[in-house]
């Protein structure tokens, strides 16, 4: 997963993700970019959300989330989350 | 809007209910589970009293360890749940059904013609809650492990996100699937003009979807 296309394609699943699961305006959702910052930074993203985040990734994306991965950081900004999300799917594929 | 009670286990448990006395729908509401319960409490009592307003009866019951209830959550089970809506469909007499989320897993005991709202698998209702709490841990510096908190469950009950699951509760969920309904109508949020209410944070009102919800109901309990 390195195209351009793919990354972009996977920005926006994780836009979407944000925007259905933690109610975020999905204007803003359109307008972060990699170092836009999550945790910390969006009032929705508390530890219950990312919970519910990471298992409606499962579910949506058809991938397996080790608890060991479950970590705040990986929420730390828009890039890591989308970063987190290709290498997952690449590992499935 | 009114409370009436069913009986489970010896004890009254909350029966909330919309709508006119001797109405011929009379729609239980299976709740959510869980913290999914208190995110869409709002939007489903409104759409209740939507359908009150034309003529429809629904109910939405407290499982037994939730909400009103008296009971120990830790004393419950999947297996619990189920009869408990059975029990409650039997004390409203209901003509149908309809499920939110986790209600699906519970929802087949009165065996009626049933609606669910994107239901959910129990695994994930269970991985929700698990890692709710290793993620919260994790920020106040300990690890955990989801294994840990098994053993911890089998040993009497664990703590996941403010709710005590006993062993029982953990191996239901972790192997619930939806069960079979071929004839259970699925709806998916936006099919109500709605969003998944159920994963939101801070808990929220959407009466667009409390209205495109009533509408669906009144449309489905009309044409059984």
């Amino acid at each position: 997963m390195s195209g351009v296309a793919e990354i972009s394609q996977v920005e926006d699943s994780v836009r979407e993700l944000l925007v259905d699961v933690l109610g975020v305006d999905a204007e803003q959702a359109a307008e972060m970019e990699s170092d836009t910052p999550l945790f910390g930074a969006l009032p929705e993203l508390d530890s219950m959300a990312v919970a519910g985040l990471l298992t409606e990734m499962e579910d949506r994306l058809e991938i397996m989330i080790d608890d060991e991965d479950v970590d705040g950081e990986l929420f730390e900004t828009f890039g890591s989350l989308v970063e987190f999300t290709a290498g997952k799917l690449e590992e499935g594929a | 809007m009114r409370h009436l009670t069913y009986s489970w286990a010896d004890r009254d448990e909350q029966l909330l209910t919309c709508g006119p006395d001797g109405a011929e729908q009379r729609i239980l509401f299976v709740p959510p589970l869980f913290d999914e319960m208190n995110r869409v409490r709002r939007t489903l009592v409104e759409a209740m009293r939507i359908l009150g307003d034309t003529g429809i009866s629904s109910t939405l019951p407290d499982l037994p360890g939730c909400n009103e209830s008296q009971a120990k959550l830790e004393d419950q089970s999947l297996e619990d749940w189920r009869d408990a809506i059975t029990a409650a469909a039997k004390a409203i007499d209901a003509t149908q059904t309809f499920s939110v989320r986790g209600g699906a897993l519970i929802d087949d005991g009165p065996a009626l013609p049933t609606i669910r709202l994107s239901p959910a698998k129990g695994k994930s209702l269970l991985n929700m809650l698990v890692r709710t709490r290793i993620v919260g841990d994790k920020e106040a510096g300990v690890t955990t492990t989801a294994e840990a908190l098994r053993t911890e469950a089998e040993n009497g009950s664990v703590e996941l996100a403010g709710h005590n699951i006993s062993a029982l509760m953990w191996n239901g969920l972790e192997t619930a699937e939806i069960p079979d309904g071929s004839d259970a109508a699925l709806l998916k949020p936006a099919d109500v003009d709605g969003s998944a209410l159920w994963l939101r944070a801070e808990p929220q009102h959407d009466p667009a979807m409390a209205a495109g919800l009533a509408e669906m109901l009144a449309k489905g309990s009309a044409a059984s």
